[in-house]
Parts: structure tokens; C-alpha cells; sequence
């Protein structure tokens, strides 16, 4: 066990990736001798060359689509794109080849490619550097979408990742990048909890509290506030947004009979809306109240000074959990 | 010179700038090998390319340009007979498709489009298969893998990322192959064509950028896509370029081959226009009288490739009756064998549309798949649930 950085942790295990399989290519802007605008790829160029770390020009259509012509020849890619706002160039790409095209030739070309994404807000950035693209992509079959949420899980779930025939959005909660955990680097991606998987994080009774990425630390600061009140949380880290381990989530639910989802994107179409009527759809008898959403709201993602509004924050947060439990909170006494 | 005879965008009407003088460029003249009229002439530079092609060879490009011309005919015909969805018709694209192609190594990897049917012909893709996508019976008629060819992209220009993706791999293995993406003059407007240029110009990708500029993107006239020669834009990305008379075999051939040397030897890109024409519809639900000029189609079929090469094995004294018996044979059965693969081709099983989309199991498709399997049982005869009317 080591204590180390989330992004270190992901350098770690993009590391092992790069020595365990020669075909593993990074590609992206500044990941070589800048190490990645974030330092996560620090050091990798320097110990494995430019033709396994490759400094790309800016162009991310570019940069997904001879990904794509990489994974024809043979190539497991993993792509970095600077930042969530810089996705949009590359959607096509992402959406019309990347997802379909092990369909498109009856399984004879596969797309083991990884995207990496440093992803949501909290770091008091510009426009652009702050977004939650997720549902985009979790609404594209073909594709797989995870996010973790520590150090050790960023480390493993990287390599899965790499390791799978298809291809995944790997989110990465930016604001926790300098977040320190500890880290197993011995244990085998194989071995560890399957990145389909999404774990209870902290039991409870009450509420089932669902998170991922950077929320999932609000929502445990959040179940500790509230076992202070009196209130059982259970706290579930979906870890995969696409597909969500729903097994995992009924079986909570079917206890606690309530639901609160919680993410910094936008609440419309977000992936929320999905676990809400999921769970409605297959726990219906066993919840005792409407499912809760607590979500950015639908708007822009805002300029620094006020981003802390739109960011889900623990009294947000518990604000949610006492409607699910049908307690006084800021909506109460409004009809629907 | 021949720049202005064919001028880009031909004698169009109604375009949105018709002074066609702004699109003759500063890059040379077109490379012509054979002119429309069938007599070889020579060339300083391209001659070469084409030196050792035999008599026989020649015969053989003419060969494969009828057959492709007859599987073009036949497809619509089959469209028309509603055996066929759509089809894309590369009537008037033969010179540019044979030449090509029959320039390539079995090593090498094709990535095309839509409208490159000859092309597939020539990798080997089975006849039948080349129908499959226009039949509506899967997404693709063949493994890439099996005959060193992708399956044809319908995202304008998405194609050239992934032939450049595909040489970069290349690079990296050391091997000498190389790959090759055809496009149309409309993608040359298209960012992935572009940014394919930075990348494969930047890395020295072994990649030909081979763009078919058969002056029309369904209705919009050349013109519209770009204002200089199409080949001239390679040079700002620092990529040699070469317009070639698409309508020429043996013109393409050299441009081609020679293009292909450049990236074996670690040369780099090449950007090819070959200046063609469609002489058909876009697809066959298209109709082009709406917004091209019948002279215009006069012009070119004044040039057409097939009458063009045919008319040199005449002057070489080549175009005895059994040529042309052994072509029109050949033609004959490539048509008989495509049909009939058409015809017989199974139809699909309402439940492989869950196959592939994943290659491991994902849990949201497998309950998906699995309810609707159990729907399809409710009805006893999986048939009867497929019918719009339904069976209840
Ligand atoms: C990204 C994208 N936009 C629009 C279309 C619809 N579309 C299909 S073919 C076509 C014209 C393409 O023209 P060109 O690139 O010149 O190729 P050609 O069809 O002439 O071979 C268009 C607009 C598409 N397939 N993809």
C-alpha cells in the first residue's frame, strides 16, 4: 500500500498498462514532455518513447478518428482530451464510429479504445473546463461510461479499461486529482472489484444516497452529517455510469425504500432521470417515497464566483435526503 | 490546359459563383496519359509509372472497368426490381476506381466510402456482399480484415482519420504497406478531411489521399466546396499533390503508384485529385435533372473512360472479338453471380440486432434483449411480431 494522488494513482496504472501490452498507445495534447495539463501522464514519454506517448496536433476529431484507424491495425489507444469542454469536436467520432463500429462489421473490428476525460467543476475555471458531458455518451449504445471515485479505484479502473475489448469514457473527477488515498498497485485490474461493479460505500438504513466521480466524497460527507441527525445513509458509488449496476442499487433500495441521486450535471435527460425511473420501474412496491434528484441545474455550467450554486454541496444535498424522507425542506408546502 | 477544358465544376449552371475563373489554380496541368479520343500521349514525369503495363494488363483494366459498369447497371436494376434499398452509382467513376485500386497491394488497407463498389470489387470483396449494406441485411457484407478493406463510411470524410490512424499504426510496426482512403470533392470541405491532413502530414503517415472530385456533393456544384484547384490545397498542409484526369486509367494508375511509393519508402502523404464526373444520380433516390444541366452530361460523356480506353486498345490493334467476347462473358456472369446472391441472400433473424453492439456482455442490452426475446416468444411464430400490423 502506498499513499498517493488520484492523478498519480491513474499515472500508475497507465503505467503498468504501457509495459503489460506493447499495442497500448497514449494520445493527446501536451500528455508528452508536459506530462498532461494535469501532470497525469507525467513522465510517461521520457520512459516509453514518442511512438507509445504520442504529443498529437490540436485536433480532437483527429485524435479520436486515428484512434479509430490505430484499433484497425491493432492499436488499444487511449486518448486524452484536455478537458470536458474540448469533447465536442471529437462527438462525432465517439458516436458514429468509435460506439458502432464492432456492430457496424458484425464483430469483426474491435474498438478497444479509452478516452480519458478530466471532467466536472469545483476548480474555479473558465468557461469549458468545468462541464458534465457524461449522459451524452451513456445515451450512445456501444459505448461504456465509468467514473471513478479514489485513488484506488482510478488506478484499476484505468487498466480495466485499457484491458476491455470495447471501448469506455473514463471520467475523471478533475477536483479530486490531488486527493490522496491509499493505493494497492499490486493487485491485478483482474483481480479487483470489475469496474461494472458499484459498491456501498457507507451502509445505512434510511436512504439510499447514489453518487459518482466527484460527488461521491460530498455525498459521504454528507451521510456523516447526517448519522449526527439521526439519519441511517446508505451511500452507493455507481463507479459505471453505462451500464449502471442496477443489482446493486435495488438491493438497497428494496432496504431503505427511499432514493436520492445526486450529479453536477444538468438535472434534464442527466443520468439521474435514469436511475430515478429505472428503480421506479423495478423497485416500485418497495419505495416509500419518489425518487430524488439533486443535480446541477439546467444551465450553462456558470462562471467561478457563483459555481458553488450550481454544484451540489452536502447541505444541497441533505436537503434532498429529508424530502425523500418526507422531512420539513425547502420545497415543503409545494404541491407536485 | 486541360484544366480548362474539364474546369472544375464543369459548365454548371446556377451555382453560387459562376465565374469559373477564380478555380484554376497555380499547380500544373492535369496529368492525361490517354485522351478522350483514345490516342496515348506521353508524359515527362508520369510515363514511367506506366512503362512495364503489358498489352494484356491493359486489356485487363478495360475488363475490370466493363465489369464494374455492368455491377453498377445491374444494382440499379435491382434497386428499381425493389430487391435493393438504395444504391450508389459510380457510373462515370470507373477509370478512377480501377485505377486506383488495381494499384494497391493485397497488404495495403482500403478506407472508403459509400460510392467505392469498383474498389471492392477489386480488394475481392464477394458480390453478393458488396449488396448486403443496400439490402438492408447488416450493417457491412464483409470482414475489413478478410480483404484488407474497411466497410464503406457513410460520415462524409470520416474515413480519412481512420486511414491515417491506420498508416500511423503502420509506421509503428515498420512494415512497408500502406493505406489509402478515397472521399469525394464535397468531404474536402469536411474538418476530419482536413485535419487528417495535419496529422498525417505531420507524423509522415504512409497514407494516399485519393478524393474522387466528380464535381457534384448530391446537388452542390464543386464550386461551392472550394474556390482554388482541390488538389492545391494539399500544399498548405505541406502534402505533395497531383490532379490527374480521373477519366483516364492509365493517368490514375501512374498518379497512384507513384503516390504509393512515396509512403512505401517513408515519403510520407500524397494528395491525388482525380478530376471525374458522375455521370449518374447520387443515389437512386435522387434526381439530378433538378439541378444539372443536360449539356453538361453531354460534355462528359464525350470523355467517358470506358469508350477512352477501349478506343486506344483500338488504335493499338487489341480489340479483337474474342476480347471483347471474354469481357462481355465476363461482365455476363459477374452480373448472374451478383443477382443471384442478391436474391438468395437470408434474411436476417429479428434478434441479431442485439449481436455485436458490445464485445463483452453489458448488463443493460442483455435485460433488454432478453425481455424482448421473451416478447417475440409471446406470440408462438416469432415472424407474426415482426409485421407492422403486429398479430394481436
Ligand atoms: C457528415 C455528413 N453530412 C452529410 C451527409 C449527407 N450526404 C451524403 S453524400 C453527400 C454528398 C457528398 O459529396 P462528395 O463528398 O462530393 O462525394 P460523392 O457523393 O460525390 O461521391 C451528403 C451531403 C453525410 N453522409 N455525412
Amino acid at each position: 500500500m502506498t499513499q498517493m494522488t488520484f492523478a498519480r494513482a491513474i499515472n500508475s496504472g497507465l503505467r503498468k498498462s504501457l509495459e503489460n501490452d506493447p499495442k497500448v498507445i497514449l494520445m493527446g495534447e501536451d500528455i508528452g514532455t508536459l506530462g498532461g495539463v494535469f501532470r497525469v501522464t507525467d513522465g510517461l514519454q521520457k520512459d516509453f518513447g514518442k511512438h507509445r506517448v504520442v504529443d498529437t496536433p490540436l485536433a480532437e476529431s483527429a485524435i479520436m478518428g486515428t484512434a479509430v484507424g490505430l484499433a484497425y491495425r491493432g492499436y488499444r489507444p487511449v486518448v486524452e482530451i484536455q478537458f470536458d469542454g474540448f469533447i465536442y469536436p471529437a462527438f462525432d467520432q465517439i458516436v458514429s464510429q468509435v460506439a458502432k463500429i464492432h456492430y457496424r462489421t458484425q464483430g469483426a473490428v474491435k474498438m478497444p479504445i479509452t478516452v480519458r476525460v478530466p471532467f466536472g467543476g469545483g476548480i474555479g475555471s473558465p468557461e469549458h473546463h468545468s462541464e458534465s458531458p457524461e449522459a451524452y455518451f451513456t445515451h450512445t449504445s456501444g459505448l461504456r461510461v465509468v467514473s471513478p471515485s479514489t485513488p484506488q479505484d482510478a488506478h484499476t479502473m484505468i487498466q480495466q479499461a485499457i484491458a476491455l475489448d470495447d471501448p469506455v469514457l473514463y471520467f475523471e473527477p478533475k477536483r479530486r486529482y490531488h486527493d490522496k488515498g491509499e493505493v494497492d498497485e499490486s493487485i491485478e485490474p483482474g483481480a479487483a472489484l470489475s469496474m461494472e461493479k458499484a459498491r456501498v460505500v457507507i451502509e445505512g438504513t434510511d436512504v439510499t444516497l447514489v453518487a459518482y466521480g466527484p460527488l461521491v466524497k460530498t455525498a459521504k460527507d454528507a451521510a456523516l452529517a447526517a448519522a449526527d441527525e439521526g439519519v441511517s445513509i446508505e451511500v452507493i458509488d455507481l463507479r459505471s455510469l453505462a451500464p449502471v449496476d442496477f443489482a446493486t442499487l435495488e438491493a438497497s433500495v428494496r432496504k431503505t425504500g427511499r432514493l436520492v441521486i445526486t450529479h453536477e450535471a444538468g438535472q434534464s435527460g442527466g443520468l439521474g432521470a435514469e436511475v430515478a425511473a429505472s428503480i421506479t420501474e423495478r423497485c416500485f412496491y418497495h419505495l416509500e417515497a419518489a425518487p430524488v434528484r439533486v443535480t446541477g441545474f439546467d444551465i450553462p455550467y456558470p462562471y467561478s464566483k457563483v459555481e458553488m450554486h450550481h454544484l451540489p454541496g452536502l447541505d444541497r444535498i441533505l436537503d434532498g435526503v429529508d424530502r425523500a424522507l418526507g422531512r420539513p425542506n425547502s420545497l415543503s408546502g409545494l404541491e407536485g | 490546359m486541360f484544366t480548362d477544358e474539364l474546369g472544375q465544376g464543369g459548365n454548371a449552371a446556377g451555382g453560387p459563383d459562376s465565374s469559373a475563373g477564380h478555380h484554376h489554380g497555380a499547380g500544373g496541368s492535369m496529368v492525361q496519359l490517354i485522351t478522350p479520343g483514345g490516342e496515348r500521349v506521353s508524359h515527362p514525369q508520369y510515363d514511367a509509372w506506366v512503362r512495364e503495363v503489358t498489352d494484356e494488363q491493359l486489356a485487363s483494366l478495360y475488363e475490370d472497368m466493363v465489369v464494374i459498369r455492368r455491377i453498377d447497371t445491374e444494382a440499379t436494376a435491382l434497386q428499381r426490381q425493389g430487391e435493393l434499398g438504395l444504391w450508389p452509382p459510380m457510373l462515370g467513376q470507373e477509370a478512377s476506381q480501377i485505377g486506383s485500386a488495381r494499384s494497391l497491394r493485397d497488404d495495403d488497407f482500403v478506407f472508403s466510402s459509400y460510392r467505392e463498389n469498383g474498389v471492392a470489387y477489386c480488394r475481392g470483396v464477394d458480390l453478393a456482399d458488396i449488396l448486403t449494406v443496400w439490402r438492408g441485411n447488416a450493417s457491412s457484407g464483409w470482414d475489413p480484415y478478410t480483404v484488407n478493406m474497411a466497410t464503406p463510411q457513410i460520415i462524409i470524410g470520416a474515413q480519412t482519420l481512420h486511414a491515417t490512424g491506420y498508416a500511423m499504426g503502420i509506421q509503428n510496426d515498420g512494415a512497408d504497406s500502406v493505406a489509402i482512403t478515397y472521399f469525394g470533392d464535397g468531404a474536402t470541405s469536411e474538418g476530419d478531411v482536413n485535419e487528417a491532413m495535419v496529422f498525417a502530414a505531420s507524423f509522415q503517415s504512409p497514407v494516399v489521399f485519393f478524393c474522387q472530385n466528380n464535381h457534384w456533393a448530391i446537388s452542390e456544384p464543386v464550386r461551392l466546396q472550394s474556390h482554388i484547384r482541390i488538389a492545391d490545397r494539399a500544399a498548405g498542409f505541406g502534402i505533395p499533390s497531383v490532379q490527374v484526369d480521373g477519366n483516364d486509367v492509365l493517368a490514375v494508375m501512374a498518379a497512384t503508384r507513384e503516390a504509393i511509393e512515396r509512403a512505401r519508402h517513408g515519403g510520407g502523404p500524397t494528395f491525388i485529385e482525380a478530376v471525374t464526373y458522375r455521370m449518374g444520380p447520387h443515389t437512386t433516390a435522387d434526381d439530378p435533372t433538378r439541378y444539372r444541366d443536360a449539356n453538361e452530361l453531354e460534355d462528359w460523356a464525350a470523355k467517358d473512360p470506358i469508350a477512352r480506353v477501349k478506343g486506344l486498345l483500338e488504335r493499338k490493334g487489341l480489340l479483337t472479338e474474342q476480347l471483347e467476347a471474354r469481357v462481355a462473358a465476363k461482365a455476363d456472369a459477374v452480373a448472374r453471380e451478383m443477382r443471384a446472391g442478391c436474391i438468395n441472400m437470408p434474411d436476417p433473424e429479428p434478434m441479431d440486432i442485439f449481436k455485436n453492439v458490445y464485445s463483452t456482455p453489458n448488463s443493460w442490452l442483455d435485460r433488454q434483449e432478453d425481455h424482448y426475446s421473451r416478447y417475440l416468444a409471446s406470440f408462438g411464430d416469432p415472424a407474426g411480431a415482426n409485421s407492422e400490423e403486429g398479430a394481436r
